[in-house]
């Protein structure tokens, strides 16, 4: 981007809070229209979202979901890919720690079953990926247009799977079976003593994604295939003048990304709902667009975007349920209001800050 | 911290001035995914739920869910503010109130369309099948051509008790009737998706039928809307959809959601609060078919005493409609 023209702290701090305090004056301006008071409703989000444990624990809750996919779109924008097909790839992966869950919950315990509900959900994330992969790497077939009509073909292929195969009999609602104790993440507070977020569905998961993380940091700044990912990022051409193919780092690089995608199901599925039941993405894999671009697809970035949506998705349920007014689309018009001026306007308060903070800096150097 | 704590007194503040507008009690609806306007299923619960609140001067507390997580959420938010009884609109809300129920036994809960075994439960289920029986019984007499059709919504058990009970009563009328059957779809999609029921209807009415029955929500708008293009009739469910389009909506299958919630809540305010199954047949007044000013005129004498006669039989028992859920298979 424009590193070196701003101070760290301002690219990666100030900004972001500018873009968010923008956002919320227009959504306040939108809360005041329907004749609520903006202030109280922005107390509400707040406490719903952090002023209590069980708040605090379905924020969390949401943000595991956010972080995996978040995590899935920054890789593959590391390599100039535009992955939007999260929601796809997250609902299949829901098919790969399902078919873990069911085959093994009976017999073992759920440590057992969670390395092969993490790997059935990043291998099934991945080969969802892998088509669009292959058209763009081999055709050039553009991976935005594959990508979202293989969401269409996910969310078909899970309805016929949950209708016909794996369904429950007798049941009016598509979902399998529930899951016995074998193929139930544990809570979070169950595990680590002295915890209590009520009956907020926070589990292990979010442990998986703070690694999840960490990896992805590892992958992108400490690796050989992360510099090559970079590489061909920035300029594709280069990266054939140094000997990277671009056919390798495409389908790579998009597997790991839509792997982590699918590995948000592992949150939903096996930690939440204990069962596959269908639509259960419902926008989580979109979301984590917004996610990663507020983030500045850096894993910092996107934990911090992750709780702020989790504090959305959460706070904006109290404040629906507090305010009648406030309906559920009132909600998602403030999200909209983030995601736009965090993501489509983020380069609006960014001349102005370069001028002031190249004034600052001016004397300063002269004075050294 | 600080701030926090005074943000946590205002909303506890908050919640207890509305705990004191209303003594007796506090009920709750929780909408399914459809949303509470969703002119059909959601919207009727709303209908009833206001119902009670001009009646009774109670106010009431309602919320319409974003996403699965928030079922369980809704409904144990209501009961830790004390609010009682809560009605859960839909199937899809079974599990959620069966934990719930489970971790709040004094709350009394009601859940419409599915049945959840617990002492604090009270399950309303309809006899969708009998007024199915009834519009069939219509439609099979306003038909010119002795062929009707059905436009369901998503291909669940429930939809498929519409259509057995319609098809029934369509042959009860005109043993040599031919119904045709259509459903939109096997995702929630189903539910909303005018442009296909549509569609559907139109290739029903170039099959030769002309009146056509639905039982898809928000798709069934998209039937209606097609019959009266083409000139044929349509009939509604769940709400009185006879206004729509008035002269080609022959009739409503009514499905009194609106009466199930005003009954709860009343119910729980006279102290008459009974929890189990309830089935809601046409002797209960739970399904029936509407007549009013919009159709008066397309129903004869004749018909209105046809379908007067199947209802008495229904209810005396002299005519057993078969419920498709009892065997999952129908009959005709």
């Amino acid at each position: 981007m424009s590193a070196g023209q701003l101070p760290r702290w301002v690219d990666y701090g100030l900004m972001p809070l500018l873009n968010l305090a923008a956002a919320f004056l227009v959504s306040g301006l939108v809360v005041l229209l329907i004749g609520e008071n903006p202030l109280e409703a922005v107390e509400i989000l707040i406490w719903g979202s952090l002023g209590w444990n069980e708040g605090i624990g379905f924020t969390l809750f949401y943000a595991t979901n956010f972080i995996f996919t978040g995590l899935a779109v920054a890789v593959a924008f590391h390599a100039s890919l535009f992955n939007i097909g999260g929601e796809g790839q997250a609902y299949v992966g829901g098919l790969g720690v399902a078919i873990a869950c069911l085959a093994l919950d009976r017999f073992v315990p759920w440590w057992v079953t969670l390395p092969f509900a993490v790997l059935g959900a990043a291998a099934a994330g991945a080969a969802w990926a892998f088509v669009p992969a292959v058209l763009q790497a081999k055709r050039g077939s553009h991976v935005v247009i594959t990508t979202i009509m293989f969401n269409f073909i996910a969310a078909s292929l899970m309805v016929y799977l949950l209708v016909n195969v794996m369904g429950k009999e007798g049941s009016m609602q598509p979902e399998t079976r529930t899951f016995e104790a074998g193929g139930r993440l544990p809570l979070l507070q169950d595990v680590i003593p002295g915890l209590d977020f009520g009956t907020a569905p926070l589990n292990l998961s979010l442990i998986i994604a703070l690694l999840a993380s960490l990896a992805v940091w590892v992958l992108i700044w400490r690796t050989k295939l992360g510099y090559e990912i970079r590489t061909f990022g920035a300029s594709p051409t280069a990266a054939v003048y140094a000997g990277i193919s671009p056919v390798r780092i495409t389908i790579i690089t998009m597997m790991i990304s839509g792997g982590l995608a699918g590995m948000m199901a592992i949150n939903e599925i096996m930690g939440s709902q204990h069962r596959l039941l269908i639509e259960f993405v419902s926008g989580y894999g979109f979301v984590g667009i917004a996610v990663a671009l507020m983030g500045r697809a850096h894993p910092v970035g996107i934990l911090f975007a992750s709780i702020l949506f989790g504090m959305l998705y959460q706070g904006g349920a109290e404040l629906a349920f507090e305010k009648p007014s406030i309906t559920r689309d009132m909600i998602v018009v403030i999200q909209g209001l983030v995601i736009l001026f965090a993501g489509a306007l983020e380069h609006m308060f960014r001349p102005a800050l370069i001028r002031i903070f190249s004034f600052a800096r001016t004397p300063a150097t002269e004075a050294a | 911290m600080k701030l926090i704590r005074t943000l946590g007194a205002l909303a506890l503040g908050a919640a207890m001035t509305v705990a004191a507008h209303a003594e007796d009690i506090k009920p709750a609806v929780v909408y399914d995914l459809g949303g509470k306007f969703d002119k059909s299923f959601n919207e009727a619960a709303y209908t009833g739920a206001e119902k009670f609140k001009a009646d009774t001067g109670v106010e009431y507390r309602d919320f319409e869910i974003q996403n699965d997580s928030q079922r369980e959420q809704a409904l144990r938010n209501f009961a830790r503010r004390g609010l009682s009884p809560i009605v859960a609109i839909g199937f899809s809300h079974a599990n959620a109130v069966e934990k719930v129920a489970k971790e709040f036994p004094d709350t009394k809960f009601a859940i419409v369309d599915s049945v959840v075994d617990l002492p604090n439960v009270r399950s309303i289920v309809f006899k969708e099948h009998e007024g199915s029986y009834l519009v069939g019984v219509l439609a099979s007499m306003a038909s010119e051509t002795g062929k009707v059709g059905f436009v369901g919504g998503m291909d669940i058990a429930l939809i498929r008790k519409f259509a057995c009970g319609f098809k029934q009563g369509a042959l009860a009328q005109n043993p040599d009737a031919e119904v045709y059957q259509n459903m939109t779809g096997t995702t929630g999609a189903a539910w909303n998706d005018p442009v296909k029921g549509g569609e559907l209807a139109k290739s029903q009415f170039d099959r030769g039928a002309d009146v056509v029955y639905h039982a898809a929500g928000g798709t069934g708008l998209g039937v209606l809307q097609a019959a009266a293009d083409a000139g044929k009739l349509g009939i509604g469910v769940d709400s009185n959809q006879n206004g729509l389009h008035p002269g080609s909506v022959l009739t409503s299958m009514l499905k009194r959601v609106d009466v199930a919630v005003d009954t709860t809540f009343t119910d729980a305010m006279n102290g008459n609060w009974s929890s189990g199954v309830e089935v809601l047949g046409l002797k209960e007044g739970g399904v029936d078919w509407a007549l009013d000013d919009n159709n008066a005129s397309l129903v004869t004498d004749e018909m209105k005493a046809a379908v007067d006669q199947a209802k008495q039989d229904i209810i005396s028992g002299k005519v057993q409609v078969h419920d498709y859920m009892s065997d999952q298979d129908c009959p005709v």
